[in-house]
């Protein structure tokens, strides 16, 4: 029987030979991620960890991202909480504050490998697709039972395959063709379905893929995948993974798709996800001029070396507008020290560029950054739902580093094409 | 009984603020915040029995189970929308909270309309015009049987 990705892994997750679209299966994932919210998870289940002890020490992998440093003595509590449950129950995979956003350090650890099944307590757990693993979000509840017991019911997915072709054309990035999709299908386009991306995947680097695959939620996806090939093989072997340590999992040639939809990258043009939905998207060229108050380069969507590159080469010897804050967060301490030692940290400070330490940040609003009424901010994450950075009078757009950088100097959004005036 | 209608892509953000995600777990301290920046009479105004109608893509957005604890506190007898996004619908089941996803029915509803659900037959009646929702699967049906995610597992690790 021929089956897509999703089907040839939750087959094999569940001990079947075959799994189709709207079985329940059971399965037991490689890893359970959770962050800041791991404090509320195992509060819920006190007592069953004094009694029962986690499943496993290696399933969980916890990150301290979201409110870092801690905002107020609640959020130190909830922090030294974890601590202790971390070394009480011999967490083996923990990350505390600074060392980054926690699906950056997912992929760069190699904790999530091709063909491996991972679940987190974040919506953006769709992440590591762009590896050729399987992964997806889930709740606080539900992570808390899988600490307890390793297993979680998953529903088979239709598979949605997206057909890529053409080459992006200068100054576009893949920021800009994952808006474009999400404007196109719409915030619900993909809802419950797994998203498999074929053809000219070549021209997208790791950075690229997660960029991509990390936005799947936004269209409403369980998950998104590229396929293993040399570029993830690469990736991996720089990171001390050698071929032996997985199995990638693709899809087989005649498997069935429920949708199969295909973009012309050499068409995709630069684009802004405007307030309050994500798949709001224009033409960066309808908006140009737009005044914004406050840029964001970062975040788990664009927070990695390549981002920080692009900005950096955009804002050298150029000055940020005196209008604008320019927020910066690595997406991870790996990433902030390649950038120090690249010397793009000093051209984005030297700019006017303020740094944050590597983590959620303002983007949830929960911490720094956030926005007064009437204010617009310009950034590279992932949603611009109303009050998502602390204010519901604010507005959002979200855009790739090079649109976010150059109109940082402009002091208003401008097509990154048009280069610095 | 009220109605509360909304539109489509009613997000988390819009259910409840991500600004309290670290701050507030308890459905006491979510109650006043839910909904707030969608419309701020609800959290003052709802009651027991009251029932939640909307549009596609219902919940979509962050892993943030709070909408759900503090719609199930304030007695929200089930939230009725054309579809919901995935993680709030896990969230749903792992709180014994109904969700009806039938968009016949969302398109029938006019204001002043009278509702009657009835879940375990999976009909839901809009102005005397029945319409059918399908049922939860049976290794669904166990968790909300046993009362949600944490009774169902609490369960199993007895019997184990």
């Amino acid at each position: 029987m021929s089956m897509t990705f999703v089907e040839k892994l939750l087959a094999k997750y569940s001990g079947n030979q075959n799994a189709v679209p709207g079985q329940i299966v059971t399965v037991h994932p490689d890893h359970l991620l959770t962050h800041d919210n791991t404090a509320a998870i195992i509060q819920k289940i006190k007592s069953e960890l004094d009694i029962y002890g986690v499943h496993s020490t290696s399933l969980p992998i916890i990150a301290l991202d979201h409110v870092i440093p801690a905002s107020s003595e609640k959020t130190a509590t909830n922090h030294k909480v974890i601590r202790e449950f971390v070394n009480k129950h011999k967490i083996e995979n923990f990350f505390d504050v600074g060392r980054g956003v926690c699906h950056q350090l997912v992929v760069e650890t190699g904790l999530a490998l091709p063909g491996k099944l991972l679940l987190g307590s974040d919506s953006h757990t769709c992440s590591y697709g762009a590896v050729g693993a399987f992964s997806s979000g889930i709740d606080r509840t539900e992570a808390a039972s899988l600490l307890l017991t390793g297993e979680t019911w998953l529903k088979v997915p239709n598979t949605i395959k997206m057909t890529l072709k053409g080459k992006l054309q200068p100054g576009v990035f893949a920021k800009d063709v994952i808006l474009h999709i999400i404007g196109d299908i719409s915030a619900s386009g993909a809802n419950y379905c797994s998203v498999e991306y074929h053809g000219a995947v070549k021209q997208f680097s790791v950075d690229d893929r997660f960029t991509i695959a990390n936005m799947g939620v936004e269209m409403g996806a369980k998950n998104s995948v590229f396929f293993v090939d040399d570029i993830t093989i690469q990736y991996l072997d720089s990171i001390g993974i050698s071929r032996s340590d997985y199995t990638p999992i693709g899809a087989d040639n005649d498997a069935s798709y429920m949708q199969e939809l295909t973009y012309d990258l050499s068409e995709i043009f630069p684009v802004v996800a405007c307030p309050h939905s994500v798949d709001n998207v224009k033409n960066v060229k309808d908006i140009d001029g737009l005044d914004i108050q406050q840029c964001l380069i970062g975040t788990c969507t664009n927070g990695r070396l390549s981002d920080l590159g692009i900005a950096a080469d955009i804002l050298k010897g150029k000055k940020v507008h005196s209008n604008v804050r320019l927020l910066v967060l690595p997406a991870s301490k790996e990433i902030y020290e390649a950038a120090l030692h690249q010397g793009i940290i000093e051209t984005l400070v030297r700019s006017g560029g303020v740094m944050l330490p590597p983590g959620c940040g303002p983007c949830l609003g929960a911490h720094q950054g956030a926005l007064a009424p009437g204010e617009r901010c310009l950034s590279t994450a992932n949603r611009n739902f109303k009050g998502r950075m602390g204010c519901k009078d604010a507005e959002i757009y979200l855009a790739s580093p090079a649109t976010v950088a150059v109109s940082a100097i402009h002091g208003k959004v401008t097509d990154p094409r048009e280069g610095v005036k | 009984m009220k109605v509360w209608k909304y539109g489509d892509n009613i997000n988390t953000d819009m259910l409840f603020s991500g600004k309290y995600t670290y701050t507030c777990s308890t459905a006491e301290e979510i109650k006043p915040h839910l909904l707030e920046d969608l419309d701020p009479s609800f959290s003052k105004n709802v009651k027991e029995g009251d029932i939640i109608l909307a549009g596609k893509n219902f919940g979509c957005g962050s892993s943030r189970e709070q909408p759900v604890i503090g719609l199930k506190a304030v007695g929200i007898t089930a939230v009725v929308a054309e579809s919901f996004a995935r993680i709030f619908y896990r969230a749903a089941v792992n709180q014994g909270l109904l969700l009806v996803e039938c968009p016949d029915a969302v398109t029938a509803y006019g204001e002043g309309d009278a509702i009657v659900l009835n879940a375990d037959n999976g009909e839901i009646v809009i102005d005397g015009k029945a319409f059918t929702f399908p049922k939860l699967p049976k290794e669904i049906l166990a968790i909300r049987d046993a009362g949600g995610l944490l009774p169902y597992t609490r369960t199993k690790l007895k019997n184990k």
